[in-house]
């Protein structure tokens, strides 16, 4: 018996080797991650023309936006049943429908999508009423300080401080990629906040509150950044 | 009174397939000599814990990745958690397991080629089937490689999902290499650990041994032909 275990030493330690090696390769993806991923990516741009299927949309890193909720269902709005709420604190509280909205002076804003989770979607335009022209319809009073938004998902949250909310490229977006925004994409109104990562841009925006300091949001209070702000991460780890 | 004589019955009975096991018992020996030890009940509780940690892992994953089922499931911060967690404790059975001289004999057996682990590789790429072709000891070559392997990958996926689990962990990592490190890998897993259950579905006996601990003596002189002799001369 106790020659047993000694006999099955024997041989080439391949089970350790295989463990190595596939560190190594772990590394090594990492080391050459940025290079493969620009290759990776130019390879799913072209095949995605040819690709009638879809199954593109599978494959690591696609070039399209995924599909991200808090809670199992999300009602669904329109026109008729649409409401946008503008309180808190401000002079003139307002609730706004879908079409008070686009009757509004739109603004388009064409930039970067970048997620948390590594997707992005290039040059994609906005279209909709600059949150800082709602605030100033409503009047901002004095103790107000940040914004607070709340979805009609009756769970998600986001916030800005006054400052970021007033900024121009700061959207309550009706369209996105030139089309009426879809109820998968949080149609239909959400938040486009530009600069910052896309957990800002809340999905099925249904309420506004100015408040006197940030309260954060859903998933701030889970670890996230309260600032989202794109340049500190992403944007300087490629531009490296 | 009632409950005394139903206690009796009952003792009867179960006192009963004991006294016929005793009684047969020598002559019942044959059929259990039959039968051999593959796993100890350590071994099968790691690879029952790891499992359904993987399983978990691999179906949280799917209801973050695919558009389709997280649309159907939603519930993003349940199912991030369910995946952070189910990830970061794979390797706990492992580690546990090594508590288990048992498992460690095991490990042994699966980190070591003999020159007849090359002969059942050269037999695999030549898609010979037949077990007199593909010589094993208590682990068959393919099991050995798919054991480092998928050990590695795992380390792998814990490091590159830490990473973005804690953010500015290691700042000279970009986030986005270690996303793309880590979705690749998650192909690359599903793949490998879809065709370990088809193996397992192919072969009701091996499954048979994960779950029992015990296999056929004739189904490991076949599929594991240098397992067993060396058994036997001790014997």
């Amino acid at each position: 018996m106790t020659g047993k275990p000694k006999r099955r030493a024997e041989g080439a330690p391949v089970g350790r080797r295989a463990v190595l090696g596939m560190l190594g390769a772990g590394a090594a993806g990492l080391a050459a991650a940025p290079y493969l991923q620009r290759g990776w990516e130019r390879f799913l741009a072209a095949a995605s023309e040819h690709d009638a299927t879809g199954l593109t949309g599978l494959l690591p890193n696609p070039g399209g936006f995924r599909y991200y909720s808090v809670v199992g269902s999300v009602p669904q709005k329109d026109e008729t049943t649409y409401e946008l709420r503008i309180d808190g604190l401000v002079d003139r509280p307002a609730t706004y429908t879908l079409g008070d909205l686009r009757a509004l002076p739109q603004t388009r804003v064409v930039h970067d999508v970048l997620c948390t989770d590594g997707w992005r979607v290039d040059r994609t335009p906005f279209e909709g009423v600059k949150l800082a022209d709602l605030l100033d319809a409503a009047g901002v009073r004095s103790p107000g300080a940040a914004v607070r938004f709340t979805c009609f998902d009756g769970a998600y949250t986001e916030s800005l401080t006054l400052e970021q909310a007033r900024r121009a490229d700061v959207l309550v977006a009706l369209t996105m990629q030139d089309a009426p925004i879809t109820h998968a994409h949080g149609g239909p109104v959400r938040l486009y906040v530009a600069p910052m990562y896309f957990y800002k841009s809340a999905k099925w925006l249904s309420g506004i509150s100015v408040t006197d300091k940030v309260v954060p949001g859903y998933w701030e209070e889970r670890g996230y950044a309260v600032d989202g702000w794109l340049d500190d991460a992403d944007r300087h780890g490629e531009a490296a | 009174m009632r409950s005394t004589a139903g206690s009796t019955t009952r003792t009867g009975t179960a006192r009963r397939p004991d006294a016929t096991r005793g009684r047969t018992g020598p002559a019942r020996r044959p059929h259990r000599v039959d039968r051999v030890r593959r796993f100890s009940t350590a071994e099968r509780m790691v690879h029952r814990a790891t499992g359904w940690l993987m399983l978990a892992c691999l179906a949280s994953a799917a209801c973050l990745y695919f558009g389709p089922l997280a649309q159907l499931v939603g519930r993003r911060y349940l199912m991030v958690t369910i995946h952070e967690w189910s990830g970061i404790l794979l390797p706990l059975p492992f580690l546990l397991g090594l508590l288990s001289a048992e498992f460690r004999a095991d490990l042994r057996r699966l980190n070591r080629f003999a020159p007849y682990d090359r002969e059942w590789l050269r037999a695999a790429r030549r898609r010979r089937t037949e077990p007199g072709a593909r010589p094993a000891g208590k682990f068959n070559a393919g099991q050995k490689l798919y054991a480092g392997w998928i050990a590695g990958a795992v380390l792998v996926m814990a490091f590159t999902g830490l990473l973005m689990w804690f953010t500015g962990l290691l700042p000279s990592i970009s986030r986005t290499s270690a996303i793309f490190v880590h979705d690749v890998l998650a192909w690359a897993i599903a793949i490998v650990v879809i065709g370990h259950l088809c193996k397992a579905f192919q072969d009701p006996e091996s499954r048979r041994g994960m779950r029992t601990g015990y296999v056929r003596r004739s189904w490991a002189e076949r599929h594991h032909s240098r397992w067993l002799p060396r058994d036997r001369s001790d014997a």
